[in-house]
């Protein structure tokens, strides 16, 4: 074999690999739109592509339980969650970011810990918070719960954005007598913008994916974030599971998120890993 | 992995110049700005920790029908009779039947048995009995199964996402046109939230009318249409194929990240020298990414650990794939059983926090590069 024929096989590998690697992320997606479109016996067919697509899916998913509803649960509980987290964050990251003090370094390996925490080690204290605090079966209860992986996360990526900072911002500022509340909102958060907005992207999807807190804390339909309402819906009997409209369902909730993802791929690239390599 | 404690040197230069009233002031103003975040995470985070603990050394249930009591370590480990026969009409004993038929009632305070019909103490031998026997969480098959289920996912799943993320994070590095397109294909299994993946991954893997099943029947792979979620055998290794796929982009961006801070003048050097490409990655690229490699497996592992959303919508209750996630919400909530399943709740966190500080050791993890 030569050598050129040795590498036009290399890359033909290669890209052999790459389109392996497309398929394989991207084909459980896309079955799910196709069979989002398709009804009756068709959806239990192989067709690549539907030959009769159909929105009835979509229209049912929507006619037959509060999905509406449990959209707009999604949309204020996460909303919510990232407007808290970043309030509460950005001033903590400021204070471990440029601050230097005694005690730092364990705030920042206790953030750490916090991050990595399993969440059902204090199912049963929060829970009994939340029914003390008259929130169960509320959004509020799932807004105060998502601080505990939202809150460590946000701080700890905010701090190592705000760590890059040049000083010789803050040393003017200094000088010209500005106390620290003011530099933070005159000076920091102002060249925060895409820092912000990276970390709030990756706390509202992790607010919108949560599963756990919002199927315990929540009880009745109306108050349903919309994993839990996809991960309930059932048909009349186990084996008639409407599985057309559970893809339909899913569809709905998930190509937001693609298209946010696609749109701030860099941004959360930058964001992920500040929050775990760099971080 | 570098943490603020690693650059202290910067922040001292900043602090240098006024050290004094100023940098007095602006410690106090630190620990203002910090004041709120620490309060919620102590409200959300520290005090559940501890009421979960505490709640584990008490029979609490979730009606709360009755004031809980402190059993001390009962729900972890305890010689008598049978939880299932508490009954609190007759004032909270338990209660069980000797195999002449009388109904019989232990009495802790007393040390003894009573027999209810005839209401008078009985002489029964307790360790000859066969009545009593040792009880609780940590004699519980079904949990340690749970923490055995947990583990093998965990080892499993990490190692192929690693190897699997090394793949593609090498074929991502490479310069080779529509890089952003394949990042972006990588991307979506991470952004498609858990519950949406196992459902559509559970409707892939259907064995009436799954796409897997059929693809594999027409090429002749099988023979019969398999259950892939229920049979004890499939059941966990389908788990850890979903979450392979869903996980697997994640451990790609942190490998990512670290080959793309590799200096290029080493590349250059071995290709000078001639190295073929296998030895240049177990030489030089592994030894180079090794410390961000065991941070980013750290990191999945104890996520791994805690996994719950997948296995509860894939295979919901099923012994064969049950996470300690899911026995301790199954105990607590489904159960009522808060008591014991904060014990769960309380165990689960020791395990993990002991697989992790083992991994810290072993893996020499740092966390200031």
């Amino acid at each position: 074999m030569t050598r050129a024929s040795r590498r036009r096989a290399g890359r033909t590998l290669f890209y052999l690999l790459v389109v392996a690697i497309i398929v394989y992320t991207v084909f459980p997606f896309y079955w799910a739109v196709v069979s989002s479109l398709k009804t009756g016996q068709q959806l239990f067919g192989t067709d690549l592509v539907p030959s009769a697509p159909t929105f009835d899916n979509y229209v049912s998913v929507f006619r037959e339980q509060p999905f509406l509803t449990n959209i707009i649960n999604s949309l204020i509980v996460a909303g919510s969650t990232v407007l808290v987290c970043l309030a509460l964050s950005v001033s903590a990251a400021y204070a471990l970011g440029r601050v230097r003090f005694r005690g730092r370094g364990t705030i920042l390996m206790l953030i750490l810990a916090v991050s990595m925490f399993p969440q059902v080690a204090v199912l049963t204290g929060l829970f009994e918070l939340v029914r003390w605090a008259g929130l169960y079966n509320q959004l509020g209860s799932l807004i105060v719960s998502y601080m505990i992986f939202t809150l460590p996360f946000s701080v700890w990526v905010l701090t190592t954005f705000m760590r890059e900072l040049p000083r010789e911002l803050e040393e003017a500022a200094i000088v010209d007598g500005a106390r620290p509340w003011q530099i933070l909102v005159r000076v920091f958060l102002p060249l925060l913008g895409p820092a912000l907005a990276t970390t709030g992207l990756l706390a509202f999807i992790a607010a919108w994916n949560e599963f756990l807190f919002a199927l315990t804390f929540t009880l009745t339909n109306e108050v349903r974030t919309v994993p839990v309402a996809i991960a309930l819906i059932s048909g009349a009997t186990q084996f008639d599971i409407p599985w057309g409209n559970i893809m339909a369902a899913s569809v709905v909730v998930t190509v937001p998120l693609i298209i946010l993802v696609m749109i701030f791929q860099r941004r959360i690239v930058s964001g992920l890993t500040a929050g775990a390599v760099k971080g | 992995m570098t943490v603020a404690t690693s650059t202290p040197a910067r922040a001292a230069r900043t602090a240098a110049p006024a050290r004094s009233a100023l940098s007095r002031q602006r410690i106090r103003a630190a620990w203002l700005f910090l004041l709120p975040m620490l309060l919620v995470l102590a409200l959300v985070a520290g005090w559940p920790l501890v009421r979960t603990v505490a709640l584990s050394f008490t029979d609490a249930t979730l009606k709360a029908d009755r004031p809980s009591r402190l059993v001390g370590f009962d729900n972890y480990l305890f010689y008598g009779p049978n939880r299932g026969d508490w009954d609190d009409k007759l004032g909270g004993y338990y209660v069980f039947y000797d195999p002449k038929g009388a109904n019989l009632v232990w009495k802790p305070e007393e040390g003894r048995f009573w027999d209810i019909d005839q209401n008078k103490p009985v002489d029964y031998d307790v360790d000859t009995s066969g009545i009593f026997s040792w009880q609780g969480l940590l004699v519980d098959p079904v949990w340690w199964r749970s923490v055995g289920n947990t583990v093998l996912f965990a080892a499993i799943s990490v190692t192929i996402e690693t190897i699997l993320g090394l793949v593609i994070a090498m074929t991502l590095n490479a310069h080779l046109p529509g890089r952003g397109l394949l990042r972006a294909a990588v991307l979506i299994p991470w952004a498609i939230p858990t519950i949406v993946s196992a459902k559509m991954w559970g409707w892939m893997l259907n064995d009436q009318y799954g796409v897997i099943n059929e693809v594999l029947l027409s090429l002749g792979v099988i023979t019969h249409r398999i259950a892939w979620t229920a049979e004890p055998g499939l059941s966990m290794a389908s788990v850890i194929a979903v979450d392979v796929w869903k996980t697997t982009p994640f451990m790609t961006l942190l490998i990512l990240a670290a080959l793309q801070m590799l200096p290029g003048e080493v590349y250059e050097a071995a290709k000078v020298d001639g190295v073929r490409p296998w030895r240049v990655f177990t030489r030089i690229t592994l030894p180079l990414i090794w410390p961000a490699l065991m941070v980013a497996i750290l990191f999945r592992a104890l996520d791994a650990l805690r996994v719950f959303d997948l296995i509860y919508v894939l295979t919901s209750n099923s012994i064969n794939t049950m996470s300690m996630s899911v026995f301790a919400r199954q105990q607590s909530i489904d159960f009522q059983n808060m008591g014991f399943g904060s014990a769960a709740s309380t165990l689960l966190f020791l395990i993990i926090a002991v697989l992790a500080a083992l991994w810290m050791v072993a893996g020499r993890v740092r966390f200031d590069r």
